[in-house]
């Protein structure tokens, strides 16, 4: 291993290191703010590395994974999440009587997981990545204990995600199997196959197994029937990383493999992630309508956007890539300062989680129902917020290659998911029923951080692309 | 600069008056009632200055770079049209703030904060010369608007606010993607990516592309005017919504989609505009006379004049598409005294629902026995809503008339029916609401020297556009001539 492979590695090995290093700092002392310190710490310093490790890419760390300024980018995104849930857990978990160090290691194994994704060019290091993410959220999901409907998510998360791992490996076994080869570059060629092609069938069948393994951590349509009950069921800083880290990483892989530069994503592959896209959007809008629980609103909503998301890399081209990754770092920094406002308002014993919850917060703390809002305008794609101009983005990618159909779609869907936008802040907004009722909890300070920064986030990413998406384009364009 | 000034001091004085509220509410309404006061004047000495140099196209300029990947720029600039349309905006935000002084008393400061978005995004709309700049305040004016209704609305506010919202989103993303084709059509043709007004005019389209984004905009401009078959948002919206509200509705958002119509759907797309003019003219006198005989069905006060503003924006739909120059300048003055007209029956609505706590005609009649300055000031708005001539709309609608008389006749004649419903609800309202016996036996008190102070201008603003219409026609002609060069010609000849 010469001097370049280390540093090129050196994001995941401080994160590998940091979960060590939380691990026995718990065997010395049991001290919640040391672990969270530590874990936090671990992240900033994998943050900074990616700078140390930008001066040698682009390289290929043995056959498994392949670190170039896309992977940067994308550990960049998914480090910049993990460290906003490691904030956002410190007040939760604070106010909870369980062992609350373990929580960090699960967290940054379950990062460096999703890291890996990221960084992956060949079968094995995929499967290493999602595993070691998957066996860490069965955990974290349940990871308060008390809770029955936690321990009901945990096992419907284990067994829904351990078959599809199975469907998953299957899948990359007889593609394996028809060329021999273990290489994910391979599956960009496979997918303009048709089926007129000799020895079509085990490939195509081999590719669409791979898409139910991805589509099912992607909670994208029909894969997606765990995710309401798992977001509802998990602590709310764990659906947080649900809805970023493992999603995140996740599509890193498949935008890497499946986008291709110079075209829009045709052939039978084409087809089903289209299929998928379209009925992502409308089922996702469609079914949160009828919601009453602002977890499985969101969760509902994350089906839609990751259908939203599906429209940029569908697209493909020079702007496809970038669409999408700026498309879900708005995303993102939107999806966790909403669960991370819920958190804030959630008590000890009782998540902030039913629509009525929510009823005249705009009155009783008018500071925190404006940043509520402007995380709904944001996820409904309302200017000046970062949602706004992801979905100005994807638009244009689209359009850029003529997916119409598709763009009619996201237009139609995301009007109807306007409404249960609305309806959230309309009860906001709404007279509230009891005054007596005021609970002021004191806000944890971590939180309240990462609160001000993500709202900052927003206006920046809204008002001031320019940064991001430079460096976007620059990383996206090495995928060519 | 100047022009950006204009937005941030609204935005400014939106934040400041909602902070300053929790101390002392009145502070707050001053400070709106000043900000907006600023804007007017500021607007008033660009058309003075501008009165003596004619030769510019923009009258006052703002240039700025913005996101340089997609060639979006932070572009506003001004012209006779703008400067009419903001000079109506300020005045009506003057005339919204003074009439919710006593009506407005929970959340001061949060309502005049919105009210002051509101003008600040219809500001921008009015100004913008890049089209993503344009949508973003387009989408702007929404949320703001939203909260107005939803919070202080009446009764079924909630639902109307969310109907007002969903309709105008969903034609507003449809714009949304016809922006961006045009510019990526615009990119195809040309390999400059841009999003400026003045660049993407001479875009070279293919008839049916032309006439798919025509349609991208219109539709989003037709929920907003409204049009005929999209208009179900509006009585609702305006119903429900509180009195300054009402009068920025139907006063300047309605107007936003008329402006959208003469600024962008003409001159972007003639071709497709001109064929399409039998049928959007035959649409405009459909929302004339379907509007009007609504009008004359309703029994809250409020849902009568929201429908009048369907029949009046059918008026100036009729003139945009005719054609011609004469019905075009005849739709911009429509709106102006459209605008103040149905801004002043809205105030009087909500004078009355203040003082008697219904909007229901029944329970009204006979008021002229204990408000006659009131009623006399309710008369006169009611008969300018008719179309009186010495009044503002008559103008309009004559002017209106006069063109499309030359572009079709058998359309104009049926039009020229509105009028007649227009007398019939324009007479109900003074008769039944004003006149007559008083079977109820109200005694109330009769307007204050505040609300004097509303009225009165926007009567005295009525009879200056009834009488001498001249200034304002001779300020948007240059601007109504630019957006109709390309087609002018080719329909005067038939």
């Amino acid at each position: 291993m010469s001097v370049a492979d280390f540093i090129v590695s050196l994001p995941l090995v401080i994160m590998s290191a940091a979960a060590v290093i939380v691990m026995l700092a718990i065997a010395v002392r049991r001290n919640h703010a040391v672990a969270a310190a530590i874990a936090l710490i671990g992240v900033t310093a994998s943050l900074l590395s990616l700078l140390i490790a930008a001066s040698a890419i682009p390289r290929q760390l043995t056959t498994l994974l392949i670190l170039d300024s896309y992977s940067l980018v994308y550990m960049a995104i998914l480090l910049c999440a993990a460290a906003f849930v490691i904030l956002l857990s410190y007040g939760y978990l604070e106010q909870r009587n369980e062992h609350r160090e373990e929580f960090y290691i699960l967290i940054l194994l379950a990062t460096t997981g999703a890291m890996v994704l990221a960084a992956s060019r060949h079968f094995i290091s995929f499967f290493l990545g999602l595993e070691l993410l998957s066996i860490s959220l069965y955990a974290l999901i349940a990871y308060i204990r008390s809770h029955t409907v936690s321990i009901e998510a945990g096992i419907k998360y284990l067994v829904l995600a351990a078959s599809s791992s199975s469907v998953l490996l299957f899948g990359l076994a007889l593609i394996y199997a028809e060329s021999g080869s273990m290489d994910l570059s391979q599956l960009a060629s496979v997918m303009n196959r048709t089926a007129a092609t000799a020895n079509a069938f085990p490939i195509i069948a081999g590719l669409m197994l791979i898409l139910t393994g991805v589509g099912f951590k992607l909670a994208v349509v029909p894969f997606h029937l765990w995710t309401p009950d798992v977001y509802e069921g998990a602590p709310l800083p764990v659906t947080a990383f649900i809805a970023t880290v493992s999603k995140g990483g996740m599509f890193a892989l498949i935008l890497r493999w499946f986008h291709l530069p110079n075209a829009a994503l045709s052939g039978t592959a084409g087809l089903v992630l289209a299929i998928i896209a379209i009925a992502s959007m409308l089922t996702g809008n469609l079914l949160a309508l009828s919601q009453t629980n602002v977890k499985r609103i969101l969760a509902y909503s994350s089906i839609a956007h990751m259908g939203y998301a599906l429209v940029a890399l569908l697209a493909g081209g020079a702007l496809g890539a970038s669409a999408a990754t700026y498309y879900l770092a708005a995303y993102f920094a939107t999806i966790l300062g909403a669960f991370g406002l819920m958190t804030i308002l959630s008590g000890p014993q009782h998540e902030a989680a039913a629509l009525e919850d929510y009823r005249g917060l705009f009155w009783k703390r008018p500071a925190i129902a404006a940043v509520f809002t402007v995380m709904l305008l944001s996820l409904a794609g309302i200017p000046l917020t970062a949602g706004f101009l992801g979905k100005f983005y994807v638009i244009t990618a689209g359009a850029s290659q003529s997916r119409w159909l598709l763009l009619f779609v996201l237009v139609v869907s995301s009007t109807i998911g306007l409404f249960y936008y609305l309806r959230i802040l309309a009860t906001m907004y709404a007279q509230p029923t009891d005054i007596t009722k005021v609970t002021k909890p004191i806000l944890p300070v971590p939180a309240t951080v990462a609160l001000v920064v993500l709202t900052g986030l927003i206006f920046l990413l809204g008002l001031y692309p320019h940064p991001l998406w430079s460096a976007i384009i620059a990383a996206t364009r090495s995928l060519g | 600069m100047m022009l950006l000034i204009l937005i941030l001091i609204l935005i400014v004085g939106g934040i400041v008056s909602w902070v300053v509220a929790s101390r002392n509410a009145a502070a707050a309404r001053w400070i709106a009632l000043l900000s907006i006061c600023v804007d007017f004047v500021a607007t008033l000495a660009i058309w003075v200055a501008a009165r003596g140099a004619t030769a510019q196209r923009w009258v006052e300029e703002c240039n700025l770079q913005w996101i340089p990947q997609f060639g979006i720029r932070f572009h506003l600039a001004v012209d006779g049209l703008s400067l009419i349309m903001l000079l109506l905006t300020y005045f009506l935000g003057i005339m919204a703030v003074l009439c919710s002084w006593t009506e407005i008393h929970e959340r001061t400061g949060f309502f005049h904060f919105n009210l002051l978005w509101v003008l600040a995004g219809i500001t921008g709309v009015f100004l913008s010369m890049d089209l993503f700049l344009f949508y973003l305040f387009w989408e702007l004016m929404l949320v703001p608007m939203y909260l107005l209704i939803g919070i202080w609305g009446h009764e079924r506010r909630i639902y109307a606010a969310t109907k007002f919202f969903l309709f105008t989103q969903l034609s507003g993303l449809l714009m949304l993607i016809a922006i961006i084709a045009l510019a990526v059509i615009h990119r195809q043709t040309t390999g400059t990516i841009t999003f400026d007004y003045e660049q993407l005019l001479g875009t070279a389209l293919h008839p049916s592309t032309a006439l798919l984004l025509m349609l991208g905009f219109f539709i989003a401009f037709a929920v907003k005017l409204p049009i005929f078959p999209l208009h179900t948002w509006l009585p609702d919206a305006h119903t429900e919504a509180p009195t300054a509200g009402s009068v920025i509705l139907a006063g300047l958002l309605l107007k936003t989609g008329a402006y959208g119509l003469i600024r962008f759907v003409i001159p972007l797309f003639p071709d497709a505009s001109h064929r399409l003019a039998p049928l959007m003219m035959t649409i405009g006198v459909i929302g004339i006379l379907y509007g009007a005989v609504l009008a004359v069905g309703q029994t809250d006060l409020k849902r009568l004049v929201a429908y009048t503003s369907v029949s009046h924006m059918g008026f100036v739909l009729l003139g945009i598409f005719a054609g011609n120059e004469i019905a075009l300048e005849g739709a911009v003055i429509q709106m102006v005294s459209h605008g103040i007209s149905t801004g002043a029956l809205f105030i009087l609505v909500g004078l009355l629902q203040e003082r008697m706590h219904t909007r229901e005609i029944d329970q009204m009649g006979g008021l002229w026995e204990t408000m006659p300055s009131l009623s006399g000031a309710g008369l006169v708005f009611a008969m300018a809503s008719l179309g009186l001539p010495g009044l503002g709309d008559f103008v309009g609608e004559f002017l209106v008339l006069l063109g499309a008389y030359r572009a079709n006749v058998s359309l104009t004649v049926v039009a020229t029916l509105g009028l007649l419903a227009a007398t019939l609800y324009g007479l109900r309202l003074g008769q039944t609401a004003f006149q007559g016996p008083n079977p109820h036996h109200w005694k109330l008190p009769d307007l204050s020297i505040r609300e004097w102070s509303i009225l009165g201008p926007m009567m005295t603003c009525l009879l200056w556009l009834g009488l001498y219409p001249q200034p304002v026609l001779n300020a948007v002609r240059p601007s109504l001539a630019a957006a109709q060069q390309s087609t002018q010609q080719e329909i005067v000849r038939r």
